[in-house]
C-alpha cells in the first residue's frame, strides 16, 4: 500500500522541515554566537589569522568584560537607558491608554479613520524629525540631557501604543462594560474595575513593547547626546569602545550580548499578545 | 473599597461630572485629546519645521535663517551623491524586502508545526529584532572585518573561497551594498516572521480540512488557500520592512558611513552626515524630505490594505 | 416594582431607524416579552430602557420619571445579557456583590444579600469559582442572581435562554417565571423565539422593523393576529394565508380538519395533498388549495393517529370551522375586523 512511500516522504518532509529550521537559526542567530565568543577571547587570540576562530587557542578571559564594567560608563548607560525607558513608559501609558480605549470604543467611521491616522504618525521616521528636532533640544536647553529623550521618545511610543492597545480593548467584549454600568458604575468606573483588571496583560505587553523601541532608537541619541555620561546603551557602546581606527571587539560583543538577551526573553513570552494586540487593530 | 467609605462625597462628585462623564461624545474627544495635542506638537510641528529648514538657510553655527526658496533641494538634485543615494535606498529596500517576505513565509511556515524546542528556536530568531540595532550592526561589522572575517575563514576553511581570495566585505561598493542588505534582512526578519505567524495561526483549522478533503495537495494547498489568507497580514509586515529599511541610517551608519567615497550612502544617512556632522540644517531637512513622497505611498497602501482586509 | 414606559422612541444609527417610533408601556409587576425577528429593534429597545443607548427622540419614563438623560447607573434597572457578561477576572461572589459594592453598601449587608441570591439560584457552593470554571447553565444563573440581589425596579432580560441547550432551556424557563412571579418585579424579556415568548410572557409585543405590529396576551397574539406578519410569525408552521379577492383568508393549520369530523355549516377546504410529515404525536399535511388567485400553499396539522386514507397527489376533504376563519386586507395586511355570524 502507501504506507512505505508515505513514511518516506514523511521522513522527507521532517528532513526538510529541520533543514529550513537550522538554516535560519543559523542565519538569525549566528552574529550572537560570534559575539558570545568573542566576548571570552583574548584579543591576541582574536588577531591571529592562524587560530580557528572557533576555538579557544587561549584560555577563556573576564578581560573585555572588566572593560566594559571598570573603564567604560557601562552601568551609567543600562541606568541611563533605564530611567529614560521608565519615564517614556509612563508618558506613554498615560497618554495612549485614554486614546487606544476611546478609539476602541467610539462609534462613526471616523474613529477608525482616526486610529489608522495616530497609527500613520509611528511611521513617519526619526530620520526625518531628527534635524529640526536639533534645534528644538537646542533652544529648549536640554543638549546632553536625558530629559531630551524623555521628551521626544514619545513621539514614537505613543503612535505605536495607542494602535497596540486599542486592539486589546476592541478584544474586551462590549456587555462587559455595559454590564458594569447598568450594575452602577461610570464609564471612568467600569474602565477601571473591569476593562483595566482584564487587559492587564495586554497593558504590560505595550509597556515591554515601548521599552523595547527606547532600548532600540539611536538616531536621537547620537543627535542629541554627545557627554559620555548621558548615553543610552545604543549609543554608548558603538561610540566609546570604537578610538579611531581601533575596535574594543570584545568589549562590544560583550555589551551587545547583556543588552540584547535578557529582554529576548522577555519579549518571547509577550510575542504572541503582542502580535495579537498589533493584528486586531489592523484585521478587524 | 474607598468608594463604600464616602458614598456622599462620591454622589456629590458624581454630580458635577455626570454631565461629563455620561456625555459620551465630550467624552471620547476629551481622552483623545492628550494623545493627540502630543503627537502634533511633536510629530506635526517638527515636521513642519523640517519643511521650513529644507525651504531656508539654516545652519547649526546660525541663528540668523532666511528664505532661500528651492535653493537646497535644486543644489541636492544636481548632486551625484544625492542619486546614488537615492538609487541606493531603492535597491536596498526593495532587495532586502522581497527577501523578508520569501523568507518570513517560508520560517512562519515551519514555526506553525510543533515540535521539541521550539521555545528555544523562537528565542534565537527573535533576538535579531530585539538587539539595539546599532550594537546588532557592531555584531556584523565584526563578521564583515577586513581581516578577521569569519565568513572568510570558513568558507576558505570548507573550501569554498580559494587560497588567494579574501574578499573586503565593506571595502568594495558592491560587497559593501551586499552586505548591507544581508543586515536589513537579518533585523527585519524577525518582526516579519512573527507577524506571518499571526496570520497563518490565525487561519481556522476547518478550513485546512475542508482543503484536504477536497482534494488540495500541497502546492495548492499553499498557493490557492493559505497564501490568500495570510495575504492582508502578511501586506502590514511588508509595508512594516519597507518604511524601517527606506527610512533607516543606522545600518550603514555603523558599517560603512556611507563609503567607500559615499558609493553605500542612503538617503537617510546622507541627511544625518549632511545635517548633523556637516552642521548644515537646511540641507539635511531638504535630503531628508525626499523619504516622505515614498511614505505617503506607503501609508495609502496602508489604507487600501486595511481597507480590504475589512471584507474578509 | 415599577412602570416602563417608551414614548414616540425612535433610533436610528445613520440612515437606519432601528427603533421607529415605539409607544410601549409595561405594566406594574409585568412580564412582557418583545418578540421580532433579528434586526426588528427589540434589543435597541432595551438597550434605551437600560440607558447603554440614547434615543434619536422620544423618552423612557420608568415609574412616572423620565430617564431619558440619565446613565444607566441610576436607572435602577437590572440586565441579564446574551453572553451573561459575567466579569471573567472576579469570582462568582466578586460578580454577584459587584452592584452592590457599587453603591458603596456596607460588607454586612453584601453578604446578606449575596447569600439570598445565591440560594435562590442554588449557586452557593460556585461562589468562590471563576466564571470560566463554570457550565453554561451556572453561569446563566450567576448573572441572573447578579441581576436579582440589588432587587432593582426592573429586569432586562435579553436572549438570557438562547446559550443554553435545548434540554436546559425548558427548566430554565420555568424557573425563570416561577422567580419573577415570587419576586414581582417588572421584567422585560427580549426574544426572537416565540415558543419561549408565549410560555414566559403575561403580554407579548411583536416586533417588526422598528414598530409593535401588536401588543397583548399569548392568546391575543396567537388567535388574533393583528396583521399578516403577526399571523405568519406566529404559530409554527405559521398560519395558512389564502388569497380571496381583496383579502387574505387566513386559519391556522390545526382548524384544518379532515371535512367527515366536523358539521356541515363548516368551509369546505379541498386540499390536494402533496406530503405528510410525522411528527409523532401529530402529522403534518403539505398541500394546495385552489384560491381565486391561483393555487396556494396550505398545511393541516392533525392527530397522528387519524388516518386521512389519502395519498400524495391526491385531494381530500378538509372543513374549517366558521370562527377560526380570519380575513386580512390584501393591501394593508391589516386584519379585518371579523363579521360577526
Amino acid at each position: 500500500m502507501t504506507t512505505r512511500s508515505g513514511g518516506a516522504r514523511r521522513i522527507a518532509g521532517r528532513a526538510g522541515h529541520a533543514a529550513i529550521l537550522v538554516f535560519f537559526v543559523t542565519f538569525l542567530a549566528f552574529p550572537f554566537y560570534w559575539m558570545l565568543i568573542t566576548t571570552f577571547k583574548t584579543t591576541q587570540d582574536l588577531h591571529d589569522i592562524n587560530n580557528n576562530p572557533y576555538l579557544f587557542h587561549d584560555a577563556p578571559t573576564l578581560d573585555h568584560l572588566r572593560v566594559l564594567f571598570s573603564d567604560t560608563m557601562f552601568l551609567q548607560w543600562i541606568s541611563n537607558t533605564m530611567l529614560v525607558g521608565l519615564a517614556v513608559v509612563i508618558i506613554t501609558l498615560v497618554l495612549a491608554v485614554p486614546a487606544g480605549y476611546a478609539l476602541a470604543r467610539m462609534k462613526g467611521p471616523w474613529a477608525q479613520t482616526l486610529g489608522i491616522g495616530i497609527f500613520l504618525t509611528y511611521l513617519v521616521p526619526p530620520t526625518i524629525l531628527f534635524i529640526p528636532f536639533s534645534r528644538i533640544i537646542a533652544d529648549l536647553g536640554l543638549q546632553d540631557s536625558l530629559w531630551s529623550l524623555v521628551l521626544v521618545y514619545p513621539s514614537f511610543t505613543v503612535p505605536f501604543c495607542t494602535w497596540l492597545l486599542m486592539g486589546f480593548f476592541m478584544a474586551i467584549p462590549r456587555d462587559l462594560e455595559d454590564a458594569a454600568m447598568v450594575d452602577g458604575l461610570s464609564r471612568f468606573g467600569a474602565f477601571f474595575k473591569v476593562v483595566m483588571p482584564i487587559s492587564l496583560a495586554g497593558m504590560l505587553t505595550a509597556v515591554i513593547f515601548a521599552f523595547t523601541l527606547v532600548m532600540q532608537e539611536f538616531v536621537y541619541g547620537v543627535t542629541f547626546i554627545t557627554s559620555s555620561a548621558s548615553y543610552t546603551i545604543g549609543v554608548g557602546v558603538p561610540t566609546f569602545l570604537v578610538r579611531g581606527d581601533v575596535y574594543f571587539w570584545g568589549s562590544m560583543m560583550g555589551a551587545c550580548l547583556i543588552a540584547s538577551v535578557p529582554i529576548a526573553i522577555i519579549y518571547n513570552m509577550f510575542v504572541d499578545r503582542f502580535v495579537a494586540g498589533f493584528t486586531m487593530g489592523a484585521v478587524k | 473599597m474607598t468608594a463604600a467609605a464616602e458614598p456622599a462625597g462620591r454622589a456629590a462628585r458624581n454630580k458635577v461630572m455626570a454631565r461629563f462623564i455620561d456625555n459620551e461624545r465630550l467624552l471620547w474627544p476629551a481622552l483623545l485629546a492628550p494623545a493627540i495635542v502630543y503627537i502634533v506638537l511633536l510629530v506635526g510641528f517638527p515636521f513642519l519645521l523640517s519643511i521650513f529648514y529644507s525651504l531656508s538657510s539654516a545652519t547649526v553655527a546660525t541663528s540668523d535663517i532666511h528664505f532661500v526658496g528651492l535653493e537646497n533641494f535644486t543644489r541636492i538634485i544636481h548632486s551625484d551623491t544625492f542619486w546614488r543615494s537615492l538609487w541606493n535606498t531603492i535597491v536596498l529596500t526593495v532587495i532586502s524586502q522581497f527577501f523578508v517576505l520569501v523568507f518570513a513565509g517560508i520560517l512562519a511556515t515551519a514555526l506553525i508545526k510543533d515540535f521539541r524546542g521550539k521555545w528555544l528556536v523562537r528565542l534565537l530568531i527573535l533576538l535579531p529584532w530585539v538587539a539595539p540595532i546599532s550594537l546588532g550592526s557592531i555584531g556584523w561589522l565584526w563578521i564583515f572585518d577586513s581581516i578577521y572575517s569569519i565568513i572568510n575563514w570558513t568558507a576558505r576553511a570548507v573550501g569554498l573561497f580559494g587560497e588567494d581570495f579574501w574578499p573586503i566585505w565593506l571595502g568594495q561598493p558592491n560587497l559593501a551594498m551586499a552586505a548591507i542588505i544581508v543586515v536589513q534582512i537579518w533585523r527585519i526578519l524577525p518582526l516579519a516572521t512573527v507577524i506571518v505567524l499571526a496570520g497563518l495561526s490565525s487561519i481556522p483549522q476547518d478550513i485546512h480540512d475542508a482543503a484536504e478533503v477536497d482534494g488540495a495537495g500541497f502546492w495548492r494547498h499553499q498557493f490557492e488557500i493559505t497564501l490568500p489568507l495570510v495575504m492582508p497580514i502578511t501586506l502590514v509586515a511588508v509595508l512594516f520592512g519597507i518604511i524601517f529599511t527606506f527610512t533607516d541610517m543606522i545600518v550603514v551608519f555603523v558599517l560603512t558611513r556611507g563609503g567607500p567615497y559615499d558609493t553605500t550612502q542612503v538617503i537617510a544617512s546622507w541627511a544625518y552626515f549632511t545635517g548633523i556632522q556637516g552642521g548644515d540644517l537646511a540641507g539635511g531637512a531638504a535630503i531628508s524630505l525626499f523619504l516622505f513622497p515614498v511614505l505617503v505611498a506607503v501609508a495609502i497602501l496602508f489604507l487600501i490594505a486595511a481597507r480590504r482586509s475589512e471584507v474578509t | 416594582m415599577a412602570t416602563v414606559e417608551a414614548r414616540q422612541l425612535v433610533k436610528a444609527f445613520e440612515e437606519v431607524r432601528a427603533v421607529d417610533g415605539i409607544d410601549l408601556m409595561a405594566r406594574e409587576g409585568e412580564f412582557l416579552v418583545l418578540l421580532g425577528p433579528s434586526g426588528c429593534g427589540k434589543t435597541t429597545l432595551m438597550r434605551m430602557i437600560a440607558g447603554l443607548e440614547q434615543p434619536t427622540a422620544g423618552d423612557i419614563v420608568i415609574d412616572g420619571r423620565a430617564v431619558t438623560d440619565l446613565p444607566p447607573r441610576v436607572r435602577n434597572v437590572a440586565m441579564v445579557f446574551q453572553s451573561y457578561a459575567l466579569y471573567p477576572h472576579l469570582t462568582v461572589e466578586r460578580n454577584i456583590s459587584f452592584p452592590l459594592r457599587a453603591v458603596g453598601m456596607s460588607k454586612e449587608d453584601i453578604r446578606k444579600k449575596v447569600d439570598w441570591a445565591a440560594d435562590m439560584f442554588g449557586i452557593r457552593r460556585f461562589l468562590n469559582r471563576k466564571p470560566r470554571q463554570l457550565s453554561g447553565g451556572e453561569r446563566q444563573r450567576v448573572a441572573l442572581a447578579r441581576a436579582v440581589v440589588r432587587e432593582p425596579a426592573v429586569f432586562l432580560l435579553d436572549e438570557p435562554l438562547s446559550n443554553l441547550d435545548a434540554k436546559l432551556r425548558n427548566s430554565a424557563r420555568d424557573e425563570l417565571k416561577s422567580f419573577q412571579r415570587s419576586l414581582g418585579t417588572t421584567t422585560i424579556y427580549v426574544t426572537h423565539d416565540q415558543a419561549e415568548a408565549m410560555g414566559l410572557g403575561d403580554r407579548i409585543a411583536v416586533l417588526n422593523h422598528g414598530r409593535v405590529a401588536q401588543i397583548g396576551t399569548p392568546q391575543d397574539i396567537y388567535l388574533r393576529p393583528s396583521d399578516t406578519f403577526v399571523a405568519t410569525f406566529i404559530g409554527s408552521p405559521p398560519m395558512n394565508l389564502i388569497e380571496d379577492g381583496d383579502t387574505w383568508f387566513g386559519f391556522r393549520p390545526e382548524a384544518l380538519v379532515p371535512a367527515a369530523q366536523v358539521p356541515e355549516a363548516a368551509v369546505r377546504v379541498p386540499l390536494r395533498i402533496k406530503r405528510v410529515e410525522y411528527l409523532g404525536a401529530e402529522q403534518l399535511i403539505y398541500g394546495t388549495v385552489e384560491g381565486r388567485g391561483g393555487d396556494a400553499a396550505a398545511i393541516a396539522r392533525i392527530p397522528a393517529n387519524l388516518d386521512i386514507g389519502v395519498g400524495a397527489g391526491e385531494v381530500c376533504d378538509f372543513a374549517l370551522s366558521r370562527h377560526d376563519v380570519q380575513r386580512f386586507d390584501r393591501n394593508s395586511g391589516r386584519r379585518i375586523a371579523e363579521a360577526t355570524s
